[in-house]
């Protein structure tokens, strides 16, 4: 992946809308055959940014570049990618046959070839026989399942998907992801996918972008992201997190909660402020007299896998995931292992993303199924 | 579905009911009858039979309902597109603008139109200010068109737009991403789409263009006769009511297989939405 030529380059990529900066100074490169993901939340620009690929908007300064060509102002139909809508977009008036056909007739296809592809798309998304039915009579898994034969029909290098299961229900959402990333995987085509759901982008992608206010946070593999996030923005969009203020002592040693601990993080200034993750699913739970830190249980929800524990730690509210069951008001020890632990640079995001004291999963929902735009 | 509800259902439709007996299939029955009739009440075809007389009448009469249609659409459609195309509180504006004339009595804007039109009306004095020839223009072919595409084109334009404003705009980048350019994305997504309106617009404006009487007489200064003149005329000056239903009757069946035509015609493509006769 690492040296697949890179198909598209986006260059200093500012837009207004309404008078709203929606990306400021956007600069990234998408390789061949990589299946690349756009998360952040709604309004960072993740939607704009696949508008500005598909040549929907023009961006008013930068430039967008496909191969070694700029392509700005190359109005969407002459453009070499094709696009899989939130809401589908599959044309009424057309069956599942000619919505397909679609893109084929305006290339001239013989209607011979036309039967054949479109068979074959058909086989490739599993309806095979749909071919008369009305678009209108489709669930929305099958209408989404039409909608991709009919952009990978007309053989793009590069497929663009804007949230394109945000409408389906869980269970099918998991399906069509496994069964996307197949496809793209068979193709050998890229894909530039957009989501606001980090478990859909860590699952599929080979390389993340993270965004927020516009502007891009980290770019990596999902293990990266996770893993190593560059700000506090990142730590809390990307799983569960405790985020604490802390400062670095020396090399490979740093202070947080009131308690020294050995980190594999380097390069920091004597004394410098920084922020700590400390993952829920990477602290243990020990006796107190062996725990690094030490806390009271303030509420124990079971979520199937694990309980959510939620320990107040000198009134810093911790998250911690683990599958013994402590009761409310137990008195505990927490042990933290050098690799749990990792360290940011302060940044604007810093202090933005407290403890859990105000958890709900309730509210993490909701958020989750806003949608941008 | 208990059978408590249904007779409510049943019962909430009865007034319904009621005004349509009443005020449409009793009028349609006493023109049949008027028909086969003559002024003694007795059975004849004589009515049928004298229609002949009146076949030209009765194609110019359609003619006009078709150019006055035809131009009706061809300046409604771009201008629905047009509207449907600019941002919201402006495209409520302009519809209002569309539909202020229609505030106005039918008679009141005929008769604007006869002084605007007349030799020595608005249009011909302003010619004479500028030193050019007078130009004659009320009491012709022309001036009764332009009275009907004045008077209907409303009609073409709110159906047309109703369609158009409400097309999902993600249909037509659908179709630019899938290779179609300007043209293509009109002839074979919006155009197809907006068909409903279209047919809708069209009945709307064919219908009462067909029928109508008065524009004739007073643009039309009583040069040529429209079949509905003669109806008027059946019915107001000669009395006789007979060969009036008569008429009628042939103008109901001409306009039901126009409509029938039309229907036809766009049916495969119709989505709904139209108003379909």
């Amino acid at each position: 992946m690492k040296n697949n030529p890179v198909v598209i380059d986006l260059k200093n990529i500012s837009i207004e809308l309404g008078g709203n900066k929606i990306l400021e100074n956007l600069n990234l490169y998408i390789r061949d055959k990589e299946f690349i993901t756009f998360l952040g939340p709604s309004g960072c620009g993740k939607t704009t940014t696949l508008r500005i690929i598909a040549g929907f908007l023009e961006p008013d300064s930068g430039e967008v570049i496909f191969g070694n060509k700029v392509v700005n102002g190359v109005p969407p139909h002459k453009r070499q990618v094709n696009t899989i809508f939130q809401r589908y977009a599959l044309f009424p008036n057309l069956n599942v046959y000619e919505n397909i056909a679609f893109g084929l007739r305006l290339k001239k296809m013989k209607e011979s070839d036309i039967r054949d592809k479109v068979k074959e798309m058909l086989a490739l998304v599993n309806l095979n026989g749909f071919e008369k039915r009305s678009v209108d009579c489709l669930s929305g898994g099958q209408q989404q399942r039409v909608a991709i034969a009919r952009a990978l029909a007309v053989d793009p290098k590069v497929l663009l998907l804007d949230e394109p299961l945000g409408a389906l229900d869980l269970k099918l959402r998991k399906d069509m992801q496994v069964e996307l990333k197949n496809i793209q995987q068979r193709l050998g085509i890229t894909f530039i996918y957009v989501t606001h759901d980090q478990e859909e982008a860590l699952s599929m992608s080979d390389t993340i972008v993270v965004m927020d206010g516009g502007v891009i946070q980290q770019i990596g593999t999902p293990e990266d992201i996770y893993n190593e996030p560059k700000n506090a923005f990142v730590a809390d969009f990307i799983g569960e997190s405790n985020i604490l203020d802390g400062y670095m002592l020396e090399d490979f040693k740093c202070k947080f909660s009131g308690a020294e601990f050995e980190c594999l993080d380097k390069g920091f200034a004597k004394g410098e402020a920084v922020d700590v993750v400390v993952r829920p699913e990477d602290v243990d739970i020990v006796p107190i007299e062996k725990g690094m830190l030490t806390g009271v249980v303030t509420s124990v929800t079971f979520k199937g896998v694990h309980f959510e524990i939620i320990v107040d730690i000198g009134g810093f509210k911790w998250m911690i995931q683990t599958t013994d069951y402590e009761a409310v008001g137990n008195k505990i020890g927490l042990f933290i292992e050098p690799d749990a632990i990792h360290i940011m640079k302060k940044s604007k995001y810093s202090g933005k993303f407290g403890d859990y004291s105000s958890f709900s999963d309730e509210i993490e929902h909701l958020s989750d199924i806003v949608e941008e735009e | 579905m208990n059978k408590k509800n249904l007779l409510r259902q049943k019962l909430c439709a009865a007034p319904h009911l009621v005004w349509s007996a009443i005020f449409i299939v009793v009028p349609l029955i006493m023109v049949a009858y008027y028909s086969f009739t003559n002024a003694q009440g007795e059975f004849t075809l004589e009515n049928i039979y004298r229609l002949s007389d009146y076949t030209d009448t009765f194609l110019r009469s359609l003619w006009y309902g078709i150019v006055a249609t035809v131009i009706c659409l061809v300046i409604a459609y771009p201008l629905a597109y047009i509207i449907s195309q600019m941002k919201v509180r402006v495209q409520t504006t302009m519809m209002m603008l569309v539909m202020i004339p229609m505030w106005m009595n039918f008679l009141i804007r005929t008769y604007a139109w006869m002084n605007i039109l007349e030799d020595s009306g608005i249009i011909n004095k302003l010619l004479g200010l500028l030193g050019m020839e007078p130009v004659h223009m009320i009491n012709t072919g022309g001036a009764v068109i332009l009275g009907m595409v004045y008077n209907f084109l409303p009609y073409m334009i709110l159906p047309i737009y109703t369609v158009l404003a409400k097309l999902d705009r993600s249909l037509i980048e659908a179709a630019q991403d899938l290779g179609a350019g300007k043209i293509r994305v009109f002839s074979k997504v919006v155009f197809p789409l907006s068909v409903s309106g279209v047919v809708s617009g069209v009945t709307m404006v064919f219908v009462p263009s067909v029928s109508t009487f008065y524009i004739s007489q007073k643009l039309g200064g009583g040069t040529f006769a429209l079949i509905g003149d003669v109806i008027e005329m059946q019915f107001q000056v000669s009395n006789n009511f007979n060969f009036g239903a008569a008429l009628s009757l042939v103008l109901m069946v001409l306009i039901l297989i126009c409509m029938a035509f039309m229907n036809k015609f766009s049916s495969s493509e119709d989505v709904g939405g139209g108003m379909v006769l």
